[in-house]
């Protein structure tokens, strides 16, 4: 909280939860807003941010991001994640429990939390374990870890094999009216592989990941999410039948969401060319086909919102033969960045529709409330230059990770300012 | 060309040797890879004189570093090593060692700190000798990696072809086999069709690669057109333990589908070669009686293996050469 008063003024407010789109002053007093006007007076006392050819956003929020900690605090932390979070626009975080221990009870969620609010940047708002261990065998307290103040369960990274378990867990949640969170991937299907299974496998001889390893599980989830009422939702969608699934089940009602990454909305497997490890990703980078999909399910609201899926790790396990070399992207920092390049340059998608999947779908499948630009809001907002290009260089990024498949690109449009609670906090 | 031992008469004109490694065929262009082969020809004379040796490469040091058991493909570049004057190191290195904590790009600083020249890769996991060469001075010549390339045995290959038919352009070339798992196979599509041929790939679905087109090559499911049609069949090695992948049901199923035996051979052109990178299983792919007879010029291909290694060597080295005194 800050006794200080700002006035973030000149610049374009696009807030989809309200509805604005144009030329608004916001007044910013006791870490709240307290006024949205077209054009406000400066007064004594007053901190006046100049956002003349800004885009004035609500905080970006990310459901999916890894911060590693406790277990590799070489690879993350925290702390480091949160720094990273706010370089890349958001003010809210929702971290995997597939740390070591993994969060399946209540005080680890208690004390990432805890270690959230301590390092002060941004909203942790951490996901449980849905199994004890992540072990696929027995459901973990969901009551427990919800109370601790998770806003909902997964075993990411590690999918729920066992269909009478997942049909539990869909029943049983429904309780607590949260998500759970599927790493859809069929195991027996991708075993072995590290590539989409396409051009690029066959060319380099690395073992592909077929995207109806993912489809299947999808499908499988679908129907049982339609047998309980229960609520899914779907971890990063890589390919089109994925997205074919998901629109079909909501035209039937089915209660489901989604997210995307950026990097599958920007990437082809195009980019793992010449065995680099920085494309190695789960599920893998597929063709221009399915990356066109995923675009027009986002675009037609198939597709709730963009997650960065943050996965860092260190030099030594990434510079390594592309088997052995872990999955996974150091993404918050690119992500606005990869999406306005991908979307709204070639004028695929609105700047509202964007901010919808980058803050105010994720915040509601999150259950945070409100998340807008209104009076009587929390101050969380980021500041955009939505034309300024710039150049990826990940060994400047703030996160431990500095592996990135968009390293050397050009993308357009940088994160300029966040603030949250009404106080300045970076980049 | 040093100490007048070798000439490349053979070569393009304008063809030159600028790089350092040698990772697969795909990074070549023709001119390359026939300028390799004009190279291996004129170092062929040098095995059959009574002194094998020239002293083109004296003074280098050159590593055979290999991750994954190999007899032929070692011994054919400690030969080919040893008949230019190389020095040359054997280095069994198993994957224990990167259990231990040791990466592979800490191995790789090793070596770097020893001064080698050439490192002659093999690695199990496809790519590694991309990554290696990325990240030393030395040359680095691919000697399998994975699935994806195995460059020398396919240069030797296409010198094979091209010793017995005299050309390579216009023929048509079946490879059979495990296709999926096959870095031969993949060499050999790219230098085959880079040269004019035309590849046809033969064995049951689970053994093709989807996307194999992208390479350039023809599938077919239908032994008995790969072999009507072609001008050379190149039988790649069942393993057994594909067998445990389930992708294909049992050995004898697959010798009965697509082994080549006395009475399948009939069918093909009379003037065929059959071709294996080795070891053959006889009775699986091949049939002994195909795999010893008139047709076939499997040891040819492991001769020509010596002069294919001795002029990648040869070559990789002058280029390491000449950059540094670029540097200078």
């Amino acid at each position: 909280m800050t006794s200080e008063a700002l006035l973030i003024a000149g610049g374009t407010v696009i807030d989809p939860a309200t509805k604005r789109n144009g030329r608004f002053d916001i007044l910013i007093e006791n870490g709240a807003i307290t006024s949205i006007k077209p054009a406000m007076k400066a007064r004594e006392g007053l901190t006046i941010v100049d956002a003349s050819g800004k885009l004035v956003l609500p905080g970006l929020v990310d459901l999916h991001v890894h911060f590693r900690q406790p277990g590799r605090e070489d690879k993350e932390t925290i702390e480091t994640g949160s720094r990273a979070a706010v370089a890349g626009g958001f003010t809210a975080v929702c971290p995997m429990p597939n740390t070591t221990p993994a969060v399946d009870h209540g005080a680890a969620v208690e004390w990432a939390r805890q270690e959230g609010a301590r390092v002060g940047l941004v909203d942790v708002l951490p996901i449980g374990a849905l199994t004890r261990g992540q072990r696929g065998e027995e459901l973990t307290d969901f009551g427990e870890l919800f109370d601790a103040g998770c806003v909902a369960l997964s075993d990411d990274g590690r999918p729920l094999a066992d269909s009478l378990l997942m049909r539990r867990a869909l029943e049983y949640a429904k309780v607590f009216g949260r998500p759970i969170i599927q790493h859809a991937e069929d195991f027996a299907l991708s075993a072995g592989g590290v590539i989409h299974e396409g051009r690029m496998a066959t060319v380099l001889g690395l073992r592909g990941i077929p995207s109806e390893s993912e489809a299947v599980v999808i499908a499988r989830d679908l129907a049982l999410a339609e047998l309980t009422g229960g609520w899914v939702h779907v971890a990063h969608l890589s390919c089109s039948r994925s997205v074919e699934l998901i629109r079909q089940a909501k035209q039937r009602g089915v209660r489901v969401t989604c997210e995307v990454t950026p990097h599958h909305l920007a990437l082809t497997e195009e980019a793992v060319a010449e065995f680099d490890t920085a494309a190695k990703v789960n599920p893998p980078l597929r063709s221009e086909q399915d990356r066109q999909a995923l675009i027009e399910g986002l675009t037609d609201g198939t597709i709730d919102c963009i997650a960065t899926d943050h996965a860092p790790h260190t030099d030594w396990e990434k510079d390594a033969d592309f088997d052995s070399a872990p999955f996974g992207i150091s993404g918050l920092e690119t992500a606005l960045g990869a999406c306005v390049t991908a979307l709204i340059t070639p004028g695929l998608l609105s700047w509202s529709r964007l901010i919808e999947a980058l803050a105010l779908n994720p915040a509601r499948i999150a259950g945070l409330n409100g998340h807008g630009l209104a009076t009587g809001e929390p101050a969380n907002l980021t500041l955009v230059d939505p034309d300024e290009e710039w150049t990826v260089d990940p060994r400047r990024f703030v996160s431990k990770g500095k592996h990135s498949p968009f390293a050397g690109r050009r993308l357009q449009g940088r994160v300029m300012k966040v603030i949250r609670r009404g106080k300045v906090v970076g980049p | 060309m040093g100490n007048g031992a070798v000439t490349t008469q053979g070569a393009t004109q304008t063809a030159q040797w600028t790089k350092k490694d040698l990772l697969g065929l795909r990074d070549l262009t023709p001119e390359e890879i026939r300028l390799i082969l004009a190279t291996a020809e004129s170092f062929r004379e040098i095995s059959l004189r009574p002194i094998k040796k020239v002293p083109a490469l004296r003074g280098k040091t050159i590593v055979n570093l290999f991750f994954e058991p190999s007899t032929r493909t070692r011994t054919s570049f400690e030969l080919a090593a040893k008949r230019l004057s190389a020095d040359i190191v054997n280095i069994a290195a198993s994957s224990s060692s990167l259990s231990k904590g040791e990466t592979l790009l800490d191995t790789v600083k090793n070596l770097e700190a020893l001064k080698i020249d050439i490192i002659v890769i093999r690695h199990a996991a496809a790519g590694v000798p991309h990554l290696i060469a990325r990240h030393t001075g030395a040359s680095v010549i691919n000697a399998g990696d994975g699935a994806h390339e195995h460059p020398t045995q396919a240069l030797l290959d296409l010198l094979t072809i091209q010793e017995k038919k005299g050309r390579l352009e216009g023929l048509r070339v079946s490879i059979i086999g495990d296709i999926a798992h096959s870095r031969v196979a993949r060499s050999n599509i790219w230098g085959l069709t880079k040269l004019g041929a035309a590849v046809t790939v033969c064995g049951p679905p689970t053994l093709i690669p989807p996307h194999i087109e992208a390479l350039g090559a023809q599938a077919t499911y239908d032994i008995g057109q790969a072999i009507r049609d072609a001008d050379v069949l190149m039988l790649l090695r069942i393993q057994h333990e594909r067998q445990e992948a389930l992708l294909v049901p049992s050995l004898r199923e697959y010798r009965l589908r697509y082994g080549i035996d006395r009475e399948r051979i009939t069918l093909a052109k009379p003037d065929v070669l059959i071709m294996h990178p080795g070891p053959v299983n006889r009775g699986v792919e091949l049939d002994s009686s195909v795999a010893d007879g008139p047709h076939s010029v499997i040891l040819n291909q492991v001769t020509n293996g010596i002069a294919v290694r001795m002029a990648v060597l040869y070559l990789v080295a002058g280029a390491a050469k000449s950059e540094a005194l670029d540097d200078e």
